[in-house]
């Protein structure tokens, strides 16, 4: 399922409106996946607050989404773009990969809540495509 | 059987008691046949799902989603059976419709993203993972009887 031209500029034209706001998206999807998907918080046994909304939260969303920003200039070539940070999830963090589309849900999710009349359907697949498409990327490493 | 807490339980009856059905469910179909196009297999006799457009304003795309929710409605009324609530619907899917099972959590992900635009900042941390356990009973519960 491999991103076309118009996924591409879907994608570009809805960031614009996102990236303003991307450390509150970022925080905000993270806080619900920790919290609808417990599970997940196996990997940040060393924060002291996994609430929605504590420092450590927002702090490391905003630094998953400013990632996510960079990739959307990197759509030609995910897989050498994101080669470093590949190499660290499967080397040092090593997250499972099923992680990734728990993750990539809750960003949706959050984007519907923030953009309702921007995220059609239309947006959504792209969207969706993209983040399915920079999950791989990110898993590239892993063995 | 499920073990539902009473925040679970009033947050579900909340949600379904505000939801515009009418509404809510061809969004959510429509949606899900966009995002997912495989989907579309099951809607062969639909007519144009051309593009997101003709998907969106088909009649007969509308008057499933809303017979899709109105099934839903079944398991908000019976959230202590959902298993036997849905065992004929479940059979129904299985081998009449042939429904691969996991084209119900597409849909109920689609349900979640439209509920969620709906509900905006109402729709916590804490109400999305109520929703999402009921959708995933339900969920289970259709994918029960295939043999």
């Amino acid at each position: 399922m491999s991103l076309t031209a118009k996924d591409k500029s879907v994608v570009k034209a809805f960031w614009g409106k996102v990236s303003g706001k991307a450390d509150v998206v970022g925080a905000e999807a993270l806080g619900r996946m920790l919290t609808a998907y417990p599970q997940t918080k196996t990997y940040f046994s060393k924060w002291a607050d996994l609430s929605p909304g504590s420092d450590p939260v927002k702090k490391h969303g905003a630094v998953i989404m400013g990632a996510i920003g960079n990739a959307v200039g990197l759509m030609d070539n995910l897989v050498g773009g994101l080669s470093a940070l590949s190499d660290l999830h499967a080397f040092t963090l090593r997250v499972d990969p099923g992680n990734f589309k728990i993750l990539s849900h809750n960003i949706l999710v959050t984007l519907a809540i923030h953009f309702p009349r921007d995220f059609t359907p239309e947006v959504h697949i792209a969207v969706d495509k993209f983040l399915a498409a920079l999950s791989a990327a990110l898993a590239d490493k892993y063995r | 059987m499920v073990q539902w807490t009473d925040f679970e339980r009033k947050t579900i009856q909340s949600i379904f008691e505000k939801m515009d059905y009418d509404d809510v469910g061809p969004a959510a179909l429509s949606r899900c046949l966009v995002v997912y196009p495989w989907t579309q297999r099951y809607f062969g006799n639909f007519g144009n799902l051309y593009n997101a457009a003709a998907i969106q304003g088909n009649p007969m795309v509308a008057a499933h989603g809303k017979t899709v929710l109105r099934g839903l409605d079944r398991a908000v009324k019976n959230m202590d059976d959902i298993k036997a609530t849905y065992a004929e619907l479940s059979v129904l899917h299985s081998e009449k419709l042939r429904v691969d099972p996991d084209n119900f959590r597409l849909l109920a992900d689609c349900l979640t993203i439209v509920v969620a635009a709906r509900m905006g900042a109402d729709f916590t941390a804490d109400v999305q993972g109520a929703f999402q356990k009921f959708l995933a009973v339900v969920v289970s519960s259709l994918g029960r009887q295939y043999h």
